[in-house]
């Protein structure tokens, strides 16, 4: 009887070493309850120490927010183990329709004028002018076919990768996560096919030619790879 | 059938009540019957423009609240016989007229006018509402100014919603031209592709009209001022007539065009 248990015990967590660190895949039948002490048990008897990036894969088992911060919880208690990430091959239906939101273009063929906010879920394409006073909010990209001359906010949900362009760039102000850039005090033209973005190296948002878009955010369009 | 078309503007004193008189003035004078409404409740002034002050019995809130009939409060005006104006009340205030009952009303006069012409009250709240909400087709004016432009833009926003029968038309007023051409002043060219709806007229800014109000005798009832032709450009224009735009003389970023507004009768 306990040498069954046993046994099966050993197969509810499986660690595979990568040129990445190590992969931690959790059984996805069993109770999370076993899956949580074989964990600690497996890491108890690991004997490596140097710093180490383990990812965890929980297979089909769909993970609680609850449940993956008491993972966390146990990979803390090893000062030289950081958890690079906890994956799974399932997400509620919900977070499938948000991902699917987040992933598409919302496209409107208006003036956004004065006063007006138009704010979508996705990339934010719009065939027209933001107008003075108007706003555009997007959680992802903001594309303008038209003169930007209101105010745009892309990533408003937080991703600094997110850009603003506009077939003409002459903003009152630009947003991009919690960055804010606002139009100088003195008159100025605005510029045909511009785009603005977060430098990294500077953490400002900066403008920049059209023509170099490609350069500076090639993943620009892979939604995943913006890491959603 | 007649067509009710509201004149509209967000921010105040730019020519609302002044473009209702000669819109009207000029439409009467080419033999369209035109009945105008003056919905500023409380700050009524369409009638003194119209010199029209003394002849008031009812007003718009007594026809509302049956306090007389609708065709007792309708004053006649003293040059046209097809021109009529149903006055705002001097004393209510603008709370006491619903949407419903000004769209009602505005029914009930169109089988007797061709055109039927509402001048709203400056702002977006109630007195706004109820102008718009009889009114077929829309008229923005708004002077060549920046803030005028932003307010005249939020109108906009606010009439598409309103499922009128076309987008609403522009006018631009009192355009000073020495101000354009030393660029303190917006040209018409910015101005229409900002706010990118159809430009109905221009109007400069003159002081016969200032004049012609304070006599209460609009300017479009003289025969060739510069500012009659225009108010009566735009008449011909809202009867569907293709009237190019007088140029502001041989000025060269003024070759806007004014499409055929066919679709305006
Ligand atoms: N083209 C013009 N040239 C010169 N003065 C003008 C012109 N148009 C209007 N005005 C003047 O501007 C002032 C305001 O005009 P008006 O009363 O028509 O504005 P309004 O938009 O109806 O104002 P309110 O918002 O208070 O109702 C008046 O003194 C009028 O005579
Ligand atoms: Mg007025």
């Amino acid at each position: 009887m306990g040498c069954t248990y046993m046994s099966e015990w050993n197969h509810f967590v499986t660690m595979k070493g990568t040129n990445h660190g190590i992969v931690v895949y959790l059984d996805d039948q069993c109770s999370f309850e076993q899956v949580l002490q074989e964990l600690e048990e497996k890491l108890t008897s690991n004997t490596s120490s140097g710093n180490t990036e383990i990812s965890i894969h929980s297979q089909y088992r769909y993970l609680t927010e609850t449940q993956r911060q008491e993972i966390e919880e146990i990979i803390k208690h090893y000062n030289h183990l950081s958890i690079k990430s906890i994956d799974s091959y399932v997400m509620t239906r919900e977070e499938a329709h948000d991902l699917f939101e987040k992933s598409t273009v919302k496209t409107v063929m208006k003036t956004i004028r004065s006063g007006q906010i138009h704010s979508v879920k996705g990339d934010a394409l719009i065939i027209g002018d933001v107008n003075p006073g108007g706003t555009v909010e997007a959680t992802g990209n903001i594309f303008v076919l038209g003169k930007l001359r209101g105010i745009a906010h892309a990533g408003i949900e937080g991703d600094v990768q997110c850009i603003v362009a506009a077939s003409f760039m002459h903003p009152n102000q630009i947003r991009i996560a919690n960055k804010i850039s606002r139009a100088p005090d003195y008159d100025v033209e605005g510029s045909p096919r511009e785009f603005a973005y977060v430098n990294p190296t500077t953490e400002q948002i900066e403008l920049n030619q059209m023509q170099h878009l490609q350069k500076i955010r090639p993943n620009l369009l892979d939604v995943f790879e913006r890491g959603l | 059938m007649g067509e009710s078309i509201v004149i509209t503007s967000g921010k105040g004193g730019v020519g609302k009540t002044t473009t209702t008189a000669n819109i009207g003035t000029a439409l009467a004078l080419m033999d369209q019957k035109v009945c105008l409404i003056d919905t500023d409740i409380g700050l009524r002034n369409l009638d003194v423009v119209l010199g029209l002050e003394n002849r008031i019995i009812f007003n718009l809130i007594d026809v509302i609240e049956g306090r007389c009939k609708l065709q007792s409060a309708l004053v006649k005006d003293k040059r046209f016989d097809c021109l009529h104006l149903l006055p705002a009340a001097q004393t209510s205030d603008k709370n006491e007229v619903t949407p419903e009952a000004l769209s009602d009303l505005i029914e009930q006069l169109k089988p007797d006018y061709d055109y039927i012409l509402i001048d709203s009250p400056a702002g977006i709240e109630q007195g706004y509402k109820n102008a718009v909400a009889g009114a077929d087709k829309a008229i923005v004016v708004s002077t060549p100014e920046k803030s005028s432009i932003r307010d005249a833009d939020r109108i906009i926003g606010l009439l598409e919603q309103e499922g009128l029968s076309d987008p609403p038309f522009l006018i631009v007023n009192r355009i000073r031209k020495h101000m354009v051409d030393s660029g303190d002043m917006l040209n018409v060219d910015e101005i229409v592709s900002t706010l990118s709806i159809e430009l109905l007229g221009i109007i400069l800014d003159d002081e016969d009209v200032i004049r012609a109000s304070h006599h209460g005798e609009p300017v479009a009832f003289q025969p060739n001022t510069k500012a009659s032709i225009s108010y009566r450009n735009i008449a011909r224009r809202i009867l569907g007539e293709s009237v190019p735009l007088m140029s502001l003389e041989d000025d060269k970023g003024f070759v806007t065009k004014v499409k055929k507004l066919l679709g305006m009768k």
